[in-house]
């Protein structure tokens, strides 16, 4: 959290922003250095804040009618952030929610993360600077409004955005009217948690409206005038290297204005969607494919013990232990290649023109998409306009977003804005995928039946290295991948001797961010052989677990997720009415969660009836939003968990549509989800990722005592 | 060839080069409706879901040229802020949409199964309601359709007693 205080100096001023906008305010916020933000990485996980240094940066404008407009530079992808940032600036604004509107900073306004939105940290970093720039905004526009009624400031009091002494009021929107210097007071003091209106309160989402009644609001709503429709020929097969394209046939398809041929790929430019697919449809292109790849290559390639190990957790002698003893468990779990599956496709809706471009689409990483698109075709970063939209879904899916490029090359060669969006089977075929893993866990027990030692191997693709948004030199540093290791950790540290080994995989076809990272499988793998060891032991799991958990504030925060999880859920080890429970725990960018499943086989399926969720993300800005991505995370956990494998076979990636590629759906949704929230933490902390990792390992541990069975691989199958 | 159709109440008549064209786009890209959104492009996900004399159909996979003469019902006739569809309403109640993507083809797909089905049971919602939310905000939509049909039965209620 930047401790830096906004500086003293000249804000930002301009007017005539079209029919709403009377004042714009800007001001350079925390030069905080991507060093820190590294520094943060590494630690625990998290994606910082980088705010832009170099330019004045828009945050809010105070609109005519008294409203105020919040450009945020995190986007807005379903997890709430849009409003969490809402709630915040309004108590700090003394405005109501109905007068905050939220819209995504574009790049050309300066207020643009550096980084990214994602890795659930977008409320917990601009929990301080954003209050502050809102505190100090209200300051300002107060002291302009002391001068104009002629009344000190002291003495002018705030509600709903209007001043008023005991003689007048005025509103911001007449307080800032015509002002055209501003000074910037000394950032006030933050306002008493208590005093908070919003700030913990179940606030209905500020887009809830605008998605109920089919606002345009996403990339691929994006319209301009004149605009043309593009369609890419995109590789099939893995590691497809284009090479040339016979287009006769394309070119004189119905509705063709162009045919555009580049160094990577090929594409057209009709009048409709429709033309644009259906000529591209008929594109004969060339691939160069050095090898045929099979699910059982890289099912090989992904073993523990192939290819270099980083030890990135140690304590004690748990090598030494672990080879020495005839006792030691040893356990082998998998997990399989995840597809993005996010509804909205990926693309964008470009104009380039010859001094300018503005690109309009559903990214997570504008200031990276806006420097390749730049670089791409020829212009200057400042050139170029990324125009955030609300994203139909991320997932970590648009974190490398270069697909906005062809959109830009297409535009560039007719002139015009072009649209061009993947078809589904290319969305499945050519997406960033969540890597394969192989984990292989040791344990042994002490003669008290506590564990002595443990070892988890996590062998697993790339999730963080390959993305742009991590410098190389990291790649150095570390040498183990962060994103794969994420969940994979020992989080008992009163065991006296555990180790973590990671195995880094570069695989042959792109893997990246999926939604929580390594956590889902890693958690699957190490809460299930806890389980494994508390049978073994003959204990109760939970208790297992308690017994050994260290007694410091994250060891504190874990025990009392599990233990209000134990108590809400009624846990048993015993079958009840053919039913059981089963429980698992993580800890993911320090929010502990706790999950119980209760599960039975009906049809020799494996049914979810009810889910238990205690989580501790801190202070919850907004209790219903965490609560809407505890519900959320639990079934895409389990849809990860108990359905969706993505297969290689001749080099291809499939299944590509949704159905063959099974997720659950309506039908798996348990009838009850019962979401605990604990509070542990005076700050926010990080919420959409932390509450999917426990699920798969639950289902997993309550199969195991309904049917003695115990399932180490992901999709659960039970024959 | 020549299309005329009403929709959302408005009769409507186009020029379409090609009667395979799917509704989606012409909803979308012609008539400039952007809430029936694409996802699949192969009826699998339910994204596109709008109504076609009543019936929940999914847009992407149904030539302009069967929509001849038919009453197309979207997102944007369904209802709007000041006069909600029950379905709408309770999908505000319950704060359901996260990204919102897929959420108006829910809501389509709901709206068509209460016509046939005024109180559903879970199963018959599990059976009915095939589409896909990735954000898989299906226990808050479960909530919703129970809560649509009550809101639907209380409107049903107030006309019958005006009616007696």
């Amino acid at each position: 959290m930047s401790k830096k205080k906004i500086s003293r100096r000249k804000f930002l001023v301009r007017g005539g922003l079209g029919s709403i906008g009377v004042l714009a305010v800007g001001t350079y916020v925390f030069r905080n250095p991507i060093r820190r933000g590294i520094a943060g990485a590494i630690d625990t996980g998290e994606t910082p804040y980088v705010g832009n240094t170099n330019a004045p940066i828009i945050w809010f404008e105070v609109t005519s009618e008294n409203n105020i407009i919040l450009h945020s530079p995190k986007v807005e992808m379903g997890q709430g952030t849009f409003t969490g940032l809402a709630q915040m600036a309004a108590d700090e604004l003394e405005v109501s929610m109905e007068q905050m509107l939220v819209v995504h900073a574009n790049s050309a306004s300066g207020n643009m993360d550096g980084f990214a939105t994602g890795g659930s940290t977008s409320i917990s970093t601009l929990w301080v600077p954003l209050r502050e720039l809102a505190a100090t905004m209200r300051e300002m526009i107060r002291n302009e409004a002391a001068v104009k009624m002629g009344i000190s400031a002291e003495n002018l009091s705030i509600s709903n955005g209007v001043f008023s002494s005991d003689r007048k009021t005025m509103t911001y929107a007449e307080a800032v009217k015509d002002v055209t210097e501003w000074e910037i007071p000394d950032t006030p003091a933050l306002k008493d948690i208590k005093a908070y209106k919003f700030i913990g309160k179940p606030i209905p989402r500020v887009d809830l409206k605008d998605k109920v009644f089919g606002t345009p609001m996403y990339g691929m709503d994006a319209t301009m005038p004149d605009m043309l429709y593009g369609a890419v020929v995109r590789p099939t097969k893995i590691g497809a290297k284009f090479i040339d394209a016979d287009t006769l046939k394309a070119e004189s398809m119905p509705g063709v204005v162009k045919i555009v041929k580049e160094k990577d790929f090929v594409g057209v430019i009709a009048n409709s969607q429709t033309e644009a697919e259906n000529a591209k449809n008929v594109i004969d292109a060339k691939w160069e494919v050095e090898r045929n790849w099979q699910t059982s290559d890289i099912e090989a390639m992904i073993a523990v013990g192939k290819g270099e190990p980083f030890v990135i957790q140690k304590e004690g002698s748990a090598k030494d232990i672990l080879e020495d003893s005839e006792d030691t468990i040893i356990s082998e779990y998998k997990s399989p290649i995840g597809a993005h599956a996010q509804l909205e496709p990926n693309g964008a809706l470009a104009y380039v023109e010859a001094d300018k471009a503005t690109i309009m689409m559903s990214t997570q990483v504008v200031k990276i998409t806006r420097d390749e698109i730049a670089d791409r075709i020829g212009l200057d970063s400042d050139q170029v306009n990324i125009v955030p939209t609300f994203l139909g879904g991320g997932f970590g899916r648009r974190l490398h977003t270069p697909n906005g490029i062809q959109a830009a090359v297409l535009s560039k060669a007719v002139g015009k804005p072009v649209k061009c969006f993947f078809s589904r089977t290319e969305e499945f075929q050519n997406d960033t995928f969540r890597p394969p893993t192989n984990h292989v866990l040791k344990g042994k027990l002490d003669a008290n039946g506590m564990i002595e030692a443990i070892e988890h191997n996590v062998s697993s693709g790339d999730v963080a290295w390959g993305s742009p948004m991590l410098p190389g030199i990291l790649e150095h540093i570390l040498g183990a991948d962060l994103g794969a290791w994420r969940g994979g950790m020992i989080q008992y540290g009163e065991i006296p001797n555990y180790r973590t080994i990671s195995w880094r995989k570069k695989l042959p076809f792109a893997t990246s961010w999926w939604r929580s990272l390594g956590l889902l499988a890693n958690t699957f793998a190490v809460e299930s052989f806890m389980d494994e060891l508390a049978i073994a032991a003959k204990k109760n799991p939970i208790e297992f677990r308690l017994a050994q958990i260290q007694d410091d504030d994250r060891g504190f925060r874990l025990k009392e997720v599990i233990k209000a999880a134990e108590e809400k859920s009624g846990y048993t080890d015993e079958v009840v009415n053919g039913r059981a429970m089963g429980f698992a725990a993580s800890t993911d960018v320090n929010t502990p969660c706790a999950q119980v499943a209760e599960v039975s086989i009906e049809n020799n399926e494996i049914k979810v009836h009810k889910v238990t969720c205690a989580m501790d993300p801190g202070l919850a800005v907004n209790p219903d939003q965490v609560r809407a991505q505890c519900e959320g995370a639990i079934i895409m956990g389990m849809s990860a968990s108990m359905f969706e494998k993505m297969e290689v076979e001749d080099g291809e990636l499939t299944p590509t549509i949704y159905g063959p590629y099974k997720m659950a759906t309506m039908r798996n949704t348990p009838k009850e989800i019962d979401v605990v929230l604990l509070q542990n933490s005076g700050v926010p902390g990080a919420v959409g990722e932390p509450p999917l990792g426990p699920i798969g390992a639950a289902v997993a541990n309550a199969v195991f005592r309904l049917t003695g069975k115990r399932l180490r691989e992901m999709p659960l199958k039970l024959t | 060839m020549k299309i005329s159709f009403v929709l959302n109440g408005v009769s409507k008549s186009l020029e379409i080069a090609d009667g395979n064209t799917p509704l989606i786009w012409v909803i979308r890209d012609i008539l400039d409706l952007k809430g029936t959104k694409f996802g699949c492009g192969k009826a699998a996900c339910g994204a596109c879901t709008l109504h076609v004399d009543g019936n929940a159909i999914r847009s992407c996979s149904y030539p302009i040229q069967l929509v001849e003469g038919k009453q197309i019902t979207t997102i944007e006739g369904l209802g709007n802020e000041e006069n909600p569809h029950p379905v709408q309403q309770a999908w505000v109640e319950e704060i359901v949409p996260q990204c919102g993507y897929c959420q108006p083809g829910f809501m389509m797909a709901t709206a068509a199964l209460l016509d046939k089905n005024p109180a559903p049971t879970d199963e018959d919602i599990d059976n009915a309601i095939t589409n896909v939310c990735r954000c898989a905000t299906y226990y808050r939509m479960r909530k919703a359709i129970h809560r649509a049909a009550e809101l639907n039965a209380e409107i049903n209620a107030n006309i019958d007693v005006q009616n007696s």
